[in-house]
């Protein structure tokens, strides 16, 4: 019973990661109705500029904030120039654009940084958390931002006229349009706000996977698992989806036999197509229906 | 938050291409064989090797745009079954001792069945979903080849050697050119394939999926058999290219079978243009010839350059090579009025 408790707990630590993966795809998704193939990069890309910041002598929290306001303009810029005029094109050639944003910053990072293993550091120390061995430090303030950041995603979106707006024009343009809403920038705030949601996740998740251009292609997969299972339409579901994948990785590479670090990738795929298959919708999000 | 999205409103997922406008008329199609023939006959070896190359991809191309351009539906998954079809190919070889013309079949056969078995969950998913679940498979396939249980099977790590066939029947070839004419012989065959099959009931049954489900399946067609049978075919020649590729890079190894693979040759089908098939070569030319002349320029720049070019295709030209080639054909159209 207490491997079963201890690894549940090791599980909520890196669900964390996840979590903070889901909520930037979440983000997104709600603003273009579009899987963002390159969100992992773009967090990696920003992650790079808070260490490129430290390096220059910024003190941590410094870069957190600059490295934040980067990614909120980078990712405005990068769909004012690249994805506004995709707006109206079929999906293909959405995803096709998708892909070579992942293909340019991921080869233009390794350029600049070169592909060697950095280290990352942490705000919040890496001893043991409360005298546990199982929970670092870092971990838990890992989970206290990703919970943090939830809640305020929700006071903005529930109370402000900005969230408002922002719902309207993802779920009914036509009719947000209507009433007045600036759809168009809307998509491009949705862009910047899950830039800078990425960013946090990557700051976050740096310290545990080591900087290194190609860090976040295992965990964009689990944050895309995390967030079919939470259900594409909810935050709050990405957020639970992300704690939830990362104890069903920890429990399944404990009991089942023959599942270790090797098949971690597999069972993220097995997890997503089970979901999409089984509850297309995910646990807390809303089922589309359509009208012909 | 809404809960009804307008099916009339939503955007295509491809954009639809008139059965015309697909394939190749006779006499082009004849000239481009002609030359494809007579090329490696002045061309060193190394030359020929990559011209073998060029089919192969243009294959693995031609079986994605069957998927997406005939039946509109995504993969991002095609390195999958191309790892699939190159490990059966070669373990059949190797282990089991089988000529490596018998192989392709089997691998084909068995790919099929792969892809339609995928095809199944794939059903339920439509767009940038079916997108996320392949982009999903192609990450974890390397995972999956490197296992330990298939070690024996698959060499894990440091995968499989492949020996090269000779020439058969004492003809007096190099093993490189036969190569490259039994892989011709094999890609007209499959062209010939796909374009009938595009032509036929099923070729309609999948446009007509792709155009539009609902009125599809008001019309009678059976859309899941259909789009299931779409992933089988497009696997199956994917698993033909995949086993192609393994006898002629004489190798098969876990990483040789990324996520980046599965990206060319999606960038492959965007660049010779969705939904043309001899496009399928153009593209095929375009992943194989441009990250050399990109790493030529500067060394781990060929991302950055496929994406820039990328970029560049879907702005300047959507439709790609289809594009560039029914320009050219209106040009000469022109000056022969004139």
């Amino acid at each position: 019973m207490e491997l079963f408790t201890n690894q549940v707990l090791a599980g909520i630590a890196t669900g964390a990661i996840y979590a903070c993966m889901a909520l930037a795809v979440v983000m997104i998704y709600q603003a273009i109705d579009h899987l963002n193939f390159a969100q992992g990069e773009m967090a990696m890309f920003s992650t790079f500029i808070a260490w490129q910041l430290m390096q220059w002598g910024v003190p941590y929290w410094g870069a957190f904030l600059l490295t934040l306001v980067f990614s909120f303009c980078g990712g405005i810029a990068i769909e004012r120039l690249l994805f506004k005029p995709l707006a109206k094109a079929p999906i293909l050639t959405n995803v096709a654009g998708f892909i070579a944003l992942y293909a340019i910053i991921n080869s233009s990072a390794g350029l600049i940084w070169d592909f060697t293993i950095k280290q990352f550091p942490t705000p919040f120390g890496s001893s043991p958390f409360l005298g546990s061995q199982l929970i670092s430090t870092h971990q838990a303030g890992m989970i206290g931002v990703t919970l943090v950041l939830l809640v305020l995603l929700f006071f903005f979106f529930r109370f402000t006229r900005m969230g408002l707006a922002m719902r309207a024009a993802a779920s009914l343009p036509e009719s947000a349009r209507l009433v007045g809403i600036n759809t168009s920038w809307m998509i491009a705030l949705g862009w910047g706000m899950a830039a800078a949601i990425g960013s946090i996740a990557g700051m976050m998740i740096a310290p545990v996977v080591f900087l290194e251009p190609n860090m976040m292609l295992g965990v964009l997969i689990y944050g895309f698992a995390a967030a079919v299972l939470g259900g594409l339409t909810s935050p709050f579901g990405a957020v639970i989806g992300g704690f939830l994948v990362g104890i069903f990785e920890n429990l399944a590479g404990t009991y089942i036999p023959g599942i270790g670090n090797e098949l971690k990738l597999p069972i993220a795929l097995a997890l997503i197509i089970t979901v999409l298959v089984v509850k297309p919708a995910g646990l807390f999000g809303r089922p589309i229906v359509k009208r012909v | 938050m809404s809960t009804v999205q307008e099916v009339v409103t939503e955007a295509a997922v491809v954009e639809a291409v008139p059965k015309k406008a697909m394939t190749l008329g006779y006499g082009t199609s004849l000239v481009m064989l002609a030359l494809l023939i007579l090329v490696p006959l002045f061309v060193k070896n190394f030359v020929i090797f990559q011209l073998t190359m060029l089919l192969i991809y243009a294959l693995a191309v031609l079986a994605l745009n069957i998927l997406t351009g005939g039946s509109g539906q995504f993969s991002l998954g095609q390195s999958a079954f191309y790892a699939v079809g190159a490990y059966t190919s070669a373990i059949l070889m190797e282990h089991a001792g089988i000529n490596y013309a018998v192989t392709l079949p089997i691998a084909g056969v068995i790919c099929f069945g792969f892809g339609f078995l995928f095809g199944q969950p794939a059903l339920r998913l439509s767009g940038v979903y079916l997108a996320l679940a392949t982009f999903a498979l192609a990450t974890a396939m390397p995972q999956l080849l490197k296992l330990g249980y298939f070690e024996y099977w698959t060499g894990g790590v440091q995968g499989l050697v492949v020996t090269k066939p000779d020439a058969p029947f004492g003809l007096p070839m190099s093993q490189d050119m036969w190569l490259y004419y039994f892989t011709l012989a094999v890609s007209v065959a499959i062209y010939v394939f796909s374009v009938n099959l595009l032509k036929s009931r099923s070729g309609r049954a999948f446009m007509a999926i792709r155009d539009n489900e609902i009125a599809a399946s008001a019309m009678g067609i059976d859309v899941a058999l259909y789009k299931t049978l779409a992933f089988g075919v497009s696997a199956g020649i994917t698993g033909v290219a995949g086993a192609l590729g393994a006898i002629a890079v004489q190798f098969v190894a876990p990483d040789s079978y990324t996520i980046t693979l599965a990206i060319s040759l999606f960038l492959g089908m965007v660049v010779g243009g969705v939904g043309w098939l001899p496009g399928s070569i153009v593209g095929s030319a375009f992943i194989i010839f441009v990250p050399n002349i990109a790493e030529g320029i500067s060394k781990g720049l060929s991302g950055a350059v496929f994406g820039v070019l990328l970029f560049l295709v879907i702005f300047l030209v959507p439709h790609g090579a289809r594009q560039v080639a029914m320009v050219a054909q209106q040009l000469i159209g022109k000056l022969r009025k004139n």
